[in-house]
């Protein structure tokens, strides 16, 4: 039911406007509206029940082991939350004085700091609200450097046929040409295909490591020789950096620019798909093209840099600073962990990795890179059982629903068939791995004895498979009354 | 060891399930010389306690101020009710609703939200938003652009958020687009329709139509609409959400109504918190549906004929598209659409209404009785919407610095943005402020330039 349906005409909640209707207007009659407003008029209890109920409706972290590869699904700590809505954090204008915004300020600059030593980046800026703003704000860094040197024959960006989607349509979105490149057998990238991509013509690479295919690059210091000896700037999508914190740092990999999903390895929520934030880190040589505002402090006193302070900036890509908010989670996050809590997220993220690798293995799941470590993730592969039983990943997925955990990333990474991208996060303990197997174990024995009860998942949802064709063939995208 | 539940136990037994001795050999396939040492930048870890002071003391710090700011952010109350269910585990916790069985609240929020931002703007159909106003806005000139066959310029008046404008303008330029902006009256803070004949001859993909203005003034977007559509450019409404409980909605301007409606979404239930997050709104005509970046939820049915609700017209989306998406974006500002959605619901149409005409008959008030004080007055004759500016006597950052010694926040400075327009202040009172704020406001400001 629509919270619309609950809505009679002329109910309102009277202590959350004000009492009467102000009547001193100076609005000229020819700009009023005459159509009427359709929010639904329903009592403060019915929108309570109504979106509690919603919830309920939701896998989530907090009831649900959410193994999802590539997003980094971990225990967001609720001191985060309540700490960052302190009611003077809440209340504080952002286009209010510095001086008011000193507590604030000090936040975030130490945030800063952190970023920077945990990557090993010579500057870092706050502003992106998503990891896809930082990669765009990341290759719009690349393109000026390029440009402030009078170098404008950079019009291409090389990108790892493993790469997430973002890559190649940022890339765009900043006005280059996509080179795609291959991955040979073991997961690595092709380094004779670089080779031969690699020209005057390369701006850059955009690289993720470790991979989405959930290991590590071994080559990444000969790649980052090529790229820069061909005049390139080395990206660093750092979507997967909860695998490897604290042990090896991008700045280190030979990586000129980054950006850091704070909703992923600084465990700030995901909220339903945003808001997400995003710093981006730079090597010394593009620093002058930051973006702002970014925080700087001068005798104690904290303070934004502005365009004044950087006049080949970027420029600003947010109306205020970011997401500030998921920034002050983040710092919070990172204050309760502390030094040695920063290498232990990846220790024990890449530990439960290898641990459901090794007992997936032994339940006779095919995993796809036998051979090589898992980072904190890594990749089964379906193929087999679907061309046996015509049971698919999607439909394991779905069974997985019916058991009590979210899927896993289903037919991503695009080059192995069939995959499941099982990522389990250092917040999850061996029971619940352990649990998880086991229903894995039973879906196994599901697919031979009851392939199409498979095929039909989930049983026990809200609701069952929904139709995604007639979804996008009828668009029904907005409620109207009396349909 | 904080948020990491193994036991040594656990620890042991896990290894060698792995066949690894240490949890060191996990990581031996990263070449040694890449391998860094302590991570001496990052202070040791704090407690729980140990946070919460340090956290309650840089609160304490920043304080509280009686704010009388606006500029693109605003101040309005938040049912209690609004955060609570908000922060419920099931929604701050859960991801975007791929799995589509297992999110289903997620999904039918976003189908009600959509619903609402749609008829709020008078369009026929709302994303489920983007990151703020100012990149929403920059979005829909990049779809203006790609729907319009044979122009690559924007239109937009300087009366539009200087930062705003910013943002567009670092964005649209990686593609080439040329931003053209777009003088204002000076006397009555508006874009004179007259004034785009000077535009006649050349080619636009849009023209961007702020309602209220920057300045809090409202611009007469009927003609302004129409003259777009008659230089077969797109009309972009840049609006605010509350005022839309009062002011014509973009899709009813002039006589085909504005094609995309953009805005910052903050005023429906988002806190200000310094800026973030907030989120922004994006509506549109049906005929430019697939043109729209962002997440979009359609409602449909399962294998049993239940309604339930899908991501839908993903094909647009860099994950299938890849270099050919319509857009890099892949996220929504989710968590600050539920608590947007409950916001709506919980206020209702009346109730926004009358928050609009408070906030707009509280601005009237106070810059009455602020217009009483001698060398005070109001710069633009326009009628305005819940902000306006005023002229002052004395240099504004002066009297600004001496209303915080009094608690408070005066208003924004505008000699950054527009010097031209010589002691200015960009003031606003919603429906948060009493009458005796008011009234204090202005025996504050008598004071300093008594």
């Amino acid at each position: 039911m629509l919270i619309f349906e609950h809505a009679r005409k002329g109910r309102l909640n009277y202590s959350q406007s004000p009492t009467k209707p102000a009547t001193k207007s100076k609005i000229p009659q020819n700009l009023l509206r005459k159509s009427p407003v359709l929010l639904p008029e329903v009592s403060e209890m019915d929108t309570v029940r109504h979106y509690t109920r919603l919830s309920q409706k939701n896998f989530s972290i907090d009831t649900e082991f959410y193994p999802l590869g590539s997003c980094t699904m971990k225990y967001n700590p609720r001191a985060c939350n309540s700490l960052a809505m302190l009611p003077q954090f809440l209340s504080r204008h952002p286009l209010a004085p510095e001086d008011t915004g000193q507590g604030f300020l000090a936040c975030l600059y130490e945030l800063q700091e952190i970023l920077k030593s945990v990557t090993g980046m010579a500057g870092v800026s706050l502003t992106p609200m998503a990891g896809a703003q930082g990669e765009l704000i990341g290759v719009m860094m690349i393109r000026a450097y390029h440009e402030a040197r009078g170098d404008f024959a950079r019009t291409e960006i090389i990108v790892p046929d493993a790469a997430h989607g973002t890559n190649p349509a940022t890339a765009v979105m900043c006005g280059f040409k996509v080179v795609e490149i291959a991955t040979d057998k073991d997961g690595n990238v092709d380094l004779a295909a670089l080779k031969a991509a690699v020209g005057p013509q390369t701006a850059g690479l955009m690289l993720t490591n470790p991979s989405t295919l959930g290991v590590f690059e071994k080559n990444v210091a000969e790649m980052s020789r090529v790229v820069h000896a061909a005049g390139g700037l080395l990206y660093y999508d750092g979507a997967n950096l909860n695998a490897v914190l604290g042990k090896v740092k991008p700045g280190d990999m030979g990586f000129d620019v980054i950006h850091i999903n704070l909703h992923k390895t600084f465990s700030t929520p995901h909220g339903g798909g945003g808001p997400g934030s995003a710093p981006v880190g730079v090597a010394e040589r593009l620093l002058p093209f930051i973006p702002i505002p970014i925080v700087t402090k001068e005798n104690d006193h904290y303070r934004w840099v502005t365009e004044q302070d950087k006049p080949q900036s970027i420029g600003r890509l947010s109306a205020h600073m970011g997401n500030a908010g998921v920034l002050l989670r983040a710092y919070i996050y990172v204050r309760l962990l502390g030094m040695n809590g920063m290498h232990r997220i990846s220790e024990f993220a890449t530990l439960n990795a290898n641990y459901l690798m090794a007992e997936l293995r032994k339940a006779g799941f095919e995993i796809a890179y036998p051979n090589r470590r898992a980072s904190h993730e890594f990749i089964v592969t379906m193929k087999d059982i679907k061309d046996k039983t015509g049971v698919t990943a999607m439909n394991l997925a779905k069974r997985l629903l019916d058991k009590g955990y979210h899927a896993p990333t289903t037919y991503f990474p695009l080059l192995v068939p069939e995959c499941l991208l099982i990522e389990p996060a250092e917040t999850e303990s061996k029971e619940t791995l352990d649990a998880f197997v086991t229903s894995m174990k039973e879906i196994l024995n599901e697919i031979e004895s009851q392939p199409d009860m498979v095929k039909a998942a989930p049983h026990t949802m809200p609701v069952r498979k929904l139709d995604d064709v007639k979804a996008a063939r009828e668009l029904d995208l907005a409620w109207k009354p009396n349909t | 060891m904080p948020f990491i539940p193994h036991t040594e136990e656990d620890i042991a037994e896990m290894l060698a399930s792995i066949g690894a001795k240490s949890i060191e050999e996990l990581f031996d396939e990263i070449p040694k010389e890449l391998v860094s040492g302590e991570l001496t930048g990052v202070p040791p870890g704090l407690s729980e306690l140990q946070i919460t002071r340090l956290m309650m003391e840089r609160a304490n710090k920043d304080g509280f101020y009686q704010n009388f700011i606006g500029a693109g952010a605003y101040e309005h109350h938040i049912p209690a009710a609004v955060w609570q269910i908000t922060t419920r585990g099931e929604f701050y916790s859960s991801y975007t609703p791929y799995q589509a069985e297992a999110s289903q609240g997620t999904l039918q929020l976003l189908y009600e939200y959509q619903s609402m931002m749609a008829s709020l703007t008078g369009m026929d159909v709302s994303n489920a938003s983007m990151y703020d106003g100012a990149t929403a806005l920059a979005e829909a000139a990049l779809m203006a652009v790609r729907s319009h066959k044979t122009s690559r310029k924007i239109l937009i008046p300087q009366t539009v958020h200087p930062i705003y404008r910013q943002v567009v303008r670092a964005i649209v330029s990686n593609q080439k687009i040329e931003v053209v902006e777009l003088p204002f009256c000076t006397e009555c803070g508006q874009i004179l329709p007259e004034s785009l004949a000077k535009s006649n001859h050349e080619d636009f993909a849009a023209l961007v139509i702020p309602q209220p203005n920057f300045f809090g003034v409202l611009e007469q977007v009927d003609a302004l609409t129409d003259w777009a559509h008659s230089k077969n450019a797109f009309a972009i409404g840049v609006v605010n959400p509350t005022s839309l409980a009062l002011l014509t909605p973009p899709g009813e301007w002039g006589s085909k109504g504005a094609d995309i409606a953009v805005g910052e979404g903050q005023p429906l239930g988002i806190p200000l918190s310094s800026g973030g997050p907030y989120f922004g709104f994006m509506a549109c005509k049906n005929d430019l549906v697939r043109q729209m970046p962002g997440r979009i939820i359609g409602r449909t049915t399962d294998l049993d004929g239940k309604e339930g609700f899908v991501l839908t017209l993903q094909a647009r989306e860099q994950h299938i598209r890849r270099s050919k998406a319509t857009s890099n974006i892949c996220t929504n500002q989710g968590l600050m659409v539920t608590a947007a959605t409950i916001y709506m619901s919980l206020i209702g149409p009346e109730g926004l209404r009358r928050i609009a005409a408070q906030s707009h008959a509280n601005t009237q008030e106070l810059i009455e009785q602020l217009e009483k004080i001698s060398g005070v007055k109001r710069t633009f004759s326009g009628p305005t919407f819940h902000e306006a500016v005023l002229t002052l006597p004395k240099k504004t950052t002066d009297i600004l610095n001496q209303l915080k010694q009094k608690g408070i926040l005066g208003g924004l400075d505008l000699s950054t943005h527009y010097p031209e327009l010589g002691n200015t202040l960009l003031v606003c009172a919603t429906e948060t402020k009493t009458a005796e704020d008011l009234h204090n406001y202005q025996q504050a400001l008598r004071h300093i330039l008594g």
